[in-house]
């Protein structure tokens, strides 16, 4: 890798934070190994809360602009996390949503099946673990002793990055794949043209099954849908083809399918290819043509077999999606 | 003023976009609250277009082709047919009554029956009153 640092040339300043994240994607940056120091050598890191002690008012303090790449993860499920949105794309040249939660909302995107009150009464009331007698429940407000005490408001739908900032990029996946961010890290730094603004980088146009090396024919005709473990999987046949609901046809490439390798089918995190609005929408197009029936009843009970329909096309974009949330 | 739900519709060129149109030139009476899209086949109808109608507000979404069997495309209908069975399961899970959602075999002679249709349906929307995804998606 070209990544000695031209001394003439001042280092970039980036940032990475978290949201509504699992900080899987933080740990993917992690992932770079010993190229960290090519990434140190030609970058200082500003702000990243994983890994070093800067305070959000040494944030505030920097002026507008300060920061060339912000690598903003998770999604925005809170007052904190949009706080955050609001002030890094002030102090940020470009603003790139990395991984599925920025992207698309993610697995935390999830929660928009429920609004805050129901979340909260599962959490603090109803689940098996809790012993609240008092019926504790967050306030936003405290007056403590010391003084009062605020805590980030939990909002009632998790919202997508670009649903809330501007962003320049996104970077896909569930974690974005390590060697795709030093792609795009050292394009930076070199100074190479960038993509246009608004593009997926990191990633693919075409889908998964185009990358995929599972034998595919064209006579996909399921009969039964199977989860992973109900099949006997022979490891080189299209997992839909073996009745188990694989993403692959809605999903951008880029991961190098990296789960299919592990003999698990597609979950979507990788997003839309360019043409689709709506990931979810497209998969129920393409099983539709795969169901192997006529019968409106034995098409039902085929499509009964499909538990939730919602969770499995929409695991990861959710929040992205054209209905957003469930209506409560 | 009672409320008068949107009915967005897509019907096919074959079948019944000519049953709607019998109805029409038979000066049959029906509900006002249709609005036909024409496409060349029920396959055409991707899930996209019924979820884009109901988050920019369409109270009901009604889908037509031909009759089984008679699909000018052979299997168009019935592929529209699998795709609407999942599909309706996936709105109830999102809280959209599913019987805002329907799927209906109309043929070209069958103007009596469209005009039908879209009473009973409009009473049927009536009933459930507005459909309030609008206030999600697209936020005042």
């Amino acid at each position: 890798m070209n990544s000695s640092n031209n001394n003439n040339k001042p280092k970039l300043k980036m940032a990475v934070y978290w949201g509504s994240a699992c900080g899987g994607c933080c740990v993917s940056i992690l992932d770079v190994h010993e190229a960290l120091f090519d990434v140190i050598a030609n970058a200082d890191l500003v702000f990243w809360p994983i890994a070093l002690d800067t305070k959000y008012k040494d944030v505030e303090a920097m002026p507008n602009g300060f920061i060339d790449i912000t690598l903003f993860n998770g999604a925005i499920r809170n007052s904190e996390n949009e706080h955050m949105a609001l002030l890094l794309r002030e102090k940020s040249k470009l603003l790139i949503a990395y991984g599925s939660c920025a992207h698309l909302g993610g697995i935390p995107g999830l929660g928009n099946f429920h609004n805050r009150k129901e979340i909260f009464e599962r959490v603090y009331e109803t689940s098996e673990s809790t012993v609240n007698p008092d019926g504790i429940m967050p306030q936003t407000n405290y007056a403590a002793l010391e003084g009062n005490l605020n805590l980030p408001e939990f909002y009632d739908t998790v919202k997508t990055l670009d649903q809330v900032v501007c962003v320049d990029y996104y970077m896909p996946g569930c974690p974005p794949q390590t060697e795709r961010l030093l792609e795009v890290f050292m394009a930076v730094v070199n100074g190479s043209e960038l993509p246009q603004k608004k593009s997926v980088i990191g990633a693919w146009d075409k889908t998964q099954c185009d990358e995929c090396d599972r034998v595919k024919t064209d006579n996909k005709l399921v009969k039964k849908f199977n989860r992973p473990f109900e099949i006997d999987d022979d490891l080189t046949t299209c997992f839909l083809e073996q009745g188990v609901i694989c993403l692959g046809p809605a999903t951008r490439g880029g991961c190098g399918y990296r789960c299919i390798k592990g003999n698990a089918p597609c979950r979507g995190c990788y997003g839309p290819t360019p043409d689709i609005t709506d990931p979810g929408a497209k998969m129920m197009s393409a099983i539709g043509t795969l169901i192997d029936a006529n019968k409106p009843e034995e098409i039902a009970e085929i499509v009964d077999q499909i538990v939730d329909p919602a969770g499995t096309f929409y695991r990861y974009s959710l929040p992205a999606s054209i209905l957003r949330r469930k209506l409560i | 003023m009672e409320f008068q739900p949107t009915i967005v519709s897509f019907l096919c060129n074959w079948c019944s976009y000519s049953g709607a149109d019998l109805a029409g030139t038979s000066r049959m009476k029906y509900a006002p609250n249709i609005r036909i899209i024409r496409v060349m086949c029920s396959g055409r109808v991707d899930p996209t277009f019924v979820l884009k109608a109901f988050s920019e507000g369409a109270d009901g979404v009604l889908i037509c082709g031909c009759h089984p069997g008679d699909c000018h495309y052979h299997e168009g209908n019935y592929k529209c047919l699998r795709r609407f069975l999942l599909l309706q399961k996936y709105i109830s899970q999102m809280g959209i009554n599913p019987n805002r959602l329907r799927l209906e075999w109309i043929s070209a002679s069958e103007g009596k029956q469209f005009a039908q249709l879209v009473d009973e349906m409009t009473e049927v929307l009536i009933q459930l009153g507005p459909n309030k995804f609008k206030e999600i998606t697209q936020p005042a």
